[in-house]
């Protein structure tokens, strides 16, 4: 069992079905993700079967199942931007990483994830990558972004 | 006890039943897609809402209790009006391709369709896109097909206690599968096939060996040979409508002759043989202190389960091999060489009950001397499409014998079809091997009929030993709890993957109810009655095996080819 699991399990005492989500929440919050052994520690703490924590982790958005890539991408899929017409911004970002919400790109560089409104209403469409915002996305604008941080990668290796 | 009123007629109900129950109980036909006699309900695909009066809308008479005086309409235009609609709401998200299914015919989706008169595709839209799970060596997954009724989930894990498929993602998004979408075959899954049996379409079926079989009888090279596993003959004339539980050995060992099948051999003759192996090993371990309780190791799913949940229990399977492959490796070695056959051009096909079967047989470690024991495995199922590609029919065949000299079985081997039976017959002999007289009787009542757990105990000159069978896992489960926290009473331990035993396996025809069950299980019972060989190791052919061959049970020979060992099997759980 990895440490953070163990951590984690350890607040949670004589825990039974009932504490599962507040367990897979706090185990992505250390680790990022939830790996196939956290799922497999945390059904043998709750004697839950490992297809079952599946089924109620793949109910919830919040849930992902590989680490976060490098540039952590999130669509705001909110009232607003949906209006402003969010939904071909995200279909152009799947595009043009070639994943899907929840996954992230083989080269481990970027992960794609939908949120539900983050605030920024007057901004729509938004979109952030590692917290930055970036307003008013225009469809065209998205291949320079993705290359700009394509960029920065190489610089930095 | 209430009285209610469905469709103008008055029946007597049960304290407490559902509306669907009182119905059944009264001959009184409403839909269902989800329901599970004797599970809780879940009121999932709403084929059953009746009207009853005094309420505003339907009600799912499954989940809905009866009441003192309540009145019924079952097929009310709003009741038939809503079933028809979700029926045809199924139907716009399914792939339509009935003709190409292997479930056409006896598909409940498209039976329902029928009965409700869905002539037109009123709803049409994007259909879902699924992957095929073609992974595993038993079950083949089709998840377009799937209606999500949710019956497959339920037996897995309530029944079953295994639990490797769920509802993954929400909505439109929902479908059944494995922990992180794994492919069945290194999933938990132990292929019993449990999930075929209840699902209502084509969305889970068993892997079909039917084209290598077919191409292995029209080899002029290959010596095909079929064996029947002892429920088969129980229960294949119930896919040529004949009625449950009508023995049709004769007329199957015709048509599979008919077929082509170059020799046809009846497992139960190697179910006798397993006993008398099974046997000696028990008496063995009882003498020699050896790890107890043993537990049988015939059926494939429960050794894959203990496998996966319970390796320290491995010790106490038994190392023979199941029935099959003993048959298998026994012809692939006595047989060939007193026949004077070459072993490479054998091709062995089981007819099995069984879905996990064809996982068995492709298991590395059933072999001899590098030849697979068994090299296809057809479900019950898949040789009555068989019969009926050839154009033929169970009804205008004369009976024939099997071919020797595996024809000759006793009945004990024949109950191995049913839960309990294979204790039975292993009683009957572990009584003459440690008293060196015949059980009198030898029906042993306690050991019969459909209960999932029964423990007998048995005086056998001055050994008391205690048996037990469980069939369906979960049942296993909890025998195997008890015995973790001490219960020490119990010597030998048969366990039948599939409740009711192979009777009821994953490779039996479907859409069956507990009636049915018990017909087919009264045929073994009444087979057994009439037969006059009912010990396995009064069976004359199995002496003869022994004496030309293997020398003695546990022999050297034996162990060789008739025993194996298992090991941890590491999936996720």
């Amino acid at each position: 069992m990895s440490k953070i699991v163990e951590s984690v399990l350890s607040n949670y005492p004589n825990a039974s079905r009932d504490s599962l989500i507040p367990i897979l929440q706090d185990v992505q919050e250390l680790d990022g993700f939830l790996s196939k052994d956290s799922v497999e520690a945390i059904g043998k703490y709750l004697r839950l079967p490992t297809s079952k924590i599946y089924g109620v982790a793949t109910f919830y958005n919040q849930f992902r199942f590989s680490p976060v890539g490098q540039y952590h991408i999130e669509i705001c899929r909110g009232t607003a931007c949906h209006v402003k017409g969010s939904l071909p911004v995200l279909e152009e970002f799947q595009r043009q990483l070639n994943i899907n919400p929840g996954e992230t790109s083989k080269d481990g560089i970027f992960s794609l994830e939908v949120v539900a409104c983050i605030g920024a209403c007057g901004l729509a469409p938004a979109i952030t990558i590692n917290g930055e915002v970036y307003a008013n996305v225009d469809i065209d604008d998205i291949k320079k972004i993705v290359k700009s941080y394509r960029r920065k990668v190489s610089e930095n290796a | 006890m209430y009285t209610i009123e469905v469709n103008n007629r008055h029946i007597q109900t049960k304290d407490g039943e559902t509306i669907l129950n009182a119905c059944n109980r009264a001959g009184i036909k409403v839909p269902t897609l989800c329901h599970i006699e004797g599970l809780f309900p879940t009121g999932a695909c709403r084929m059953c809402v009746v009207e009853v009066e005094g309420m505003d809308g339907l009600v799912p008479s499954c989940a809905w209790p009866v009441k003192e005086g309540m009145k019924v309409n079952t097929f009310s235009p709003k009741a038939l009006k809503a079933r028809k609609t979700i029926i045809e709401l199924l139907l716009a998200d399914h792939p339509d391709d009935c003709l190409y299914c292997v479930r056409n015919g006896d598909c409940e989706l498209q039976g329902l369709a029928e009965e409700l008169g869905v002539r037109q595709r009123r709803y049409s839209g994007k259909k879902s896109q699924y992957d095929i799970d073609s992974s595993s060596s038993a079950i083949f997954r089709d998840p377009a097909k799937c209606i999500l009724c949710g019956k497959c989930v339920r037996v897995c894990e309530e029944i079953q206690g295994v639990s490797s498929i769920d509802f993954i993602e929400r909505g439109c998004k929902t479908e059944i599968g494995t922990a992180f979408r794994e492919g069945l075959n290194v999933s938990s899954c132990v292929n019993c096939g449990q999930c075929v049996i209840v699902c209502p379409t084509g969305a889970l079926r068993e892997k079909s060996n039917l084209k290598v079989v077919i191409d292995a009888i029209n080899d002029p090279e290959k010596i095909v040979i079929a064996q029947h596993a002892p429920s088969i003959s129980v229960t294949l004339g119930e896919e040529f409508g004949i009625k449950p539980g009508r023995d049709v050995v004769g007329i199957m060992t015709s048509a599979l002759r008919k077929l082509g099948f170059d020799r046809v051999f009846d497992t139960s003759f190697s179910a006798d043989l397993t006993i008398l192996e099974e046997g000696s090993e028990l008496v063995h371990r009882i003498k020699n202190g050896g790890v107890l309780p043993m537990m049988t190791s015939c059926s494939p799913g429960w050794i894959k389960f203990v496998e996966e949940f319970y390796p320290e229990y491995i010790p106490n399977l038994s190392s023979c091999k199941s029935p099959q492959n003993m048959l298998g490796a026994v012809i692939k070695s006595y047989y060939a060489e007193k026949e004077n056959l070459d072993k490479k051009k054998i091709f062995n096909v089981g007819i099995m009950p069984c879905s996990a079967k064809k996982f068995e047989a492709e298991r590395p470690e059933m072999n001899v001397d590098g030849l697979r024991d068994i090299d296809a495995v057809l479900t019950t199922r898949e040789l009555a499409r068989l019969i009926k590609m050839y154009g033929m029919s169970l009804h205008d065949m004369e009976p024939e014998i099997a071919d020797n000299p595996f024809a000759e079985r006793s009945s004990a081997g024949k109950l191995f079809g049913a839960t309990g039976g294979v204790m039975e017959a292993a009683v009957r002999t572990a009584y003459y091997l440690l008293t060196g007289k015949e059980l009198e009787g030898p029906k042993i009542k306690d050991l019969r009929g459909l209960d999932g757990l029964k423990v007998v105990y048995l005086q056998i000159g001055d050994l008391k030993i205690g048996v037990a069978a469980a069939s369906g896992l979960g049942n296993a489960k909890k025998l195997l709890k008890e015995i973790k926290n001490g219960r020490n009473d119990i010597h030998f331990i048969e366990v039948m993957t599939c409740p009711g035993g192979c009777i009821n396996g994953g490779g039996q025809p479907q859409a069956v109810n507990i009636d049915d069950v018990k017909a087919r299980m009264k045929a073994l019972y009444t087979i057994d009655r009439d037969a006059e060989i009912r010990t396995s190791h009064g069976n004359k052919y199995i002496q003869k095996l022994y004496k030309d061959y293997l020398g003695e049970p546990l022999s050297e020979k034996s162990h060789k080819i008739l025993h194996t060992h298992y090991k941890k099997r590491d999936v996720l759980l």
